[in-house]
């Protein structure tokens, strides 16, 4: 019986400050069996748990596309034990991923459809891997427009800097980069809130345009009425959840909203489906 | 169906012969108490027991549980990496248990055994048993197994049921891992006849003297966000002391947790039961609490055995009427009041049936 406790092991390749308050890394992990890679097959949207021996397990967003081949990333806020940990780590350091986990956005009814990416701070890591895996060449002809509104508090808190500059140079991608605020003369983006933006940038809704959004509470809260009135649909808008996991696999209990669970039915989730749904996350 | 007389004398000395090739658990009286133990050589167990205190889920499911053994030794090959633990093979004999605790391992199993995943050390533990259940001749005033979808001679999740008929046991045999067991114990001997008939007349009694009646026939019907939304929760909550009793001594109570415990150079990965009735089983690491407040926890405990578990898998509730909540709960909290509260609740009035249990 294959057993789904059990993490594949890995190696930190490479670490990666991503904000200037050092509390964002992305970590590139390397699997010490190159065939545990083929069995971590995962979809843009989907989480792993990184595990290490000693101190626990934590899920988090796979930040690297499917189109990336030989390792996976991860974005790690520093938070709680294990990412405090965790951002003590070495390169060439060996620990476990258990995954990938949970269900993905459903890339099936995305494709032949605009793409509306609407993001807030560290909740871009799964955002990142969508990205990447819609401009892939394999793959950029199966969306039609696609649209990236993403903000930070400062130019400095973004994550993937140089990645969204080659990005806003696209002609096949629309890239809305925003930050609250900046005394940074040069700064040649969007100033102001992520909703304000989006209610600027953000094409019309119809059947064939779907919003993926993730980001604080504080800007989801925000962003919804300015969908609402672009006239997005609540089952074209689509979430990604956190809940507190321990198993990743629909067992333990932890992550329960209502009968669903974050970790297996989710952690995406549309509007739709969230309207139905205890507001426990 | 076959049906065996077994002697008591015979039952005790059947139960010693076992011993040489199963783990054999018990109920054994421990003070005030019964709960299952792994019996000892020349240890005899007590079958003069309502039920266990405890549920016997621990022999399936122990609360605590090594998943992993791992080194920190730097020097080491295996350095950072999971290594499985080995379990013991011997099969288990779970000897005595209530047919409601049987059948909240099949209520359980849905559980851990999933379509996509397959929980491993669950599973082979489960597997490994065999179920001799006893029935329940003398049901407490706080069981309504009858209303639960078990009964006090309920052969759901049993290998075989065995029925105290006086100066002698009846025990019917229900699958072959009952009739390895059986053999094994030398308990070989036909009933006469008239047993099949004599188990019903017992059965029927034993029925008879159940007080205790739930409704659950509108669970499924009910809008969840109605329940969810009903105005008796901070009620039922109010005397609440979230100690957690209730999801320690629930059979069909399976959220755990998983931890690291490190000793010097080299540690274990365990895993422990856990309870929905703590505030830190939601706490997100950013201090973020969506089930922050007593009245969310509770209002949890009951909406995820009584009406998120009916809705997933359309198979009865998540509660075998085994009634140690009730018996138990320092502050009298009644999940039979409760689910008649849920049953009956018309969210056009506001109003649900309240009943004193």
């Amino acid at each position: 019986m294959q057993n789904p406790y059990y993490p594949y092991p890995v190696r930190i390749d490479e670490i990666f400050t991503e904000t200037e308050d050092k509390t964002l890394k992305t970590f590139k992990f390397v699997f010490l069996d190159p065939e545990d890679e083929e069995r971590f097959a995962y979809q843009p949207g989907q989480f792993a748990e990184l595990s290490i021996p000693g101190m626990g397990e934590i899920p988090i967003g796979i930040a690297s596309s499917p189109t990336e081949k030989g390792f996976v990333k991860f974005t790690v806020f520093k938070t709680g034990k294990v990412t405090n940990y965790l951002h003590s780590m070495k390169e060439g350091d060996i620990m476990g991923i258990r995954g990938p986990l949970g269900n993905a956005f459903p890339w099936e009814t995305l494709e032949g459809k605009n793409i509306v990416i609407i993001g807030g701070g560290f909740a871009f890591t799964t955002l990142r891997s969508s990205i990447v895996h819609m401009i892939d060449p394999a793959n950029r002809e199966k969306f039609k427009d696609i649209h990236v509104i993403y903000g930070a508090r400062s130019p400095g808190m973004l994550l993937y800097k140089d990645e969204l500059e080659s990005w806003a140079e696209r002609e096949d991608l629309n890239m809305h980069i925003t930050v609250d605020g900046t005394d940074d003369p040069d700064w040649k983006h969007h100033t102001g809130f992520v909703p304000a933006v989006t209610e600027q940038e953000s094409p019309n809704a119809d059947d064939d345009t779907y919003a993926i959004v993730c980001g604080p509470p504080i800007m989801i809260k925000f962003t919804q009425p300015v969908l609402d009135n672009l006239g997005f649909k609540h089952d074209h808008i689509l979430m990604s959840l956190e809940n507190r996991m321990k198993c990743g696999i629909g067992m333990c209990g932890h992550c329960n909203i209502g009968e669903k669970l974050v970790c297996k039915d989710g952690p995406v989730f549309t509007l739709a489906q969230l309207n139905e749904m205890p507001k426990e996350y | 169906m076959k049906i065996v007389q077994i002697d008591k004398s015979q039952w005790t000395s059947g139960i010693e012969k076992l011993k040489e090739a199963y783990r054999v658990f018990a109920p054994v009286k421990n003070d005030l108490f019964h709960d299952f133990k792994a019996l000892e050589k020349d240890e005899a167990p007590d079958f003069n027991f309502q039920n266990t205190r405890l549920s016997p889920k621990s022999i399936v499911y122990p609360q605590s549980e090594i998943l992993f053994r791992y080194s920190l030794d730097r020097e080491s090959e295996e350095y950072g990496i999971l290594k499985e633990d080995v379990k013991e093979k011997t099969p288990k004999a779970v000897i005595g248990i209530r047919p409601c605790d049987a059948y909240s391992f099949i209520l359980v199993k849905r559980n851990f055994d999933t379509p996509e995943y397959k929980d491993p050390y669950w599973l082979e533990e489960y597997q490994k048993s065999t179920f001799i259940g006893m029935a329940c001749n003398n049901p407490h005033p706080t069981c309504f197994c009858t209303s639960a979808g078990s009964g006090p001679f309920n052969e759901e999740g049993l290998d075989a049921l065995v029925v105290d008929d006086g100066d002698h046991y009846l025990g019917k045999l229900l699958t072959e891992k009952g009739e390895k067991l059986f053999s094994a114990a030398g308990w070989t001997t036909e009933a006469e006849a008239s047993a099949e008939s004599r188990i019903e007349e017992l059965k029927a009694e034993a029925e008879s003297k159940m007080t205790s009646r739930v409704g659950t026939d509108n669970l499924k019907n009910q809008k969840m966000l109605d329940l969810y939304e009903a105005p008796f929760w901070e009620e039922i909550a109010f005397s609440c002391i979230n100690c957690g009793t209730c999801t320690y001594v629930c059979p069909t109570c399976w959220c755990f947790d998983i931890q690291d415990e490190t000793s010097g150079k080299s540690g274990v990965r365990i895993r422990n039961w856990d309870s929905c009735m703590f505030p830190l089983f939601t706490l997100h690491a950013s201090g973020h609490n969506p089930r922050g407040n007593k009245v969310d926890r509770v209002r949890q405990r009951f909406m995820h055995k009584l009406k998120y578990y009916v809705d997933k898998y359309d198979n009865g509730i998540q509660c075998t009427g085994c009634g140690r909540c009730v018996r138990m709960c320092p502050v009298n909290i009644d999940i039979r009041r409760v689910c008649n509260m849920m049953n009956s609740y018309d969210p056009e009035s506001c109003v649900c049936e309240v009943t004193s249990a």
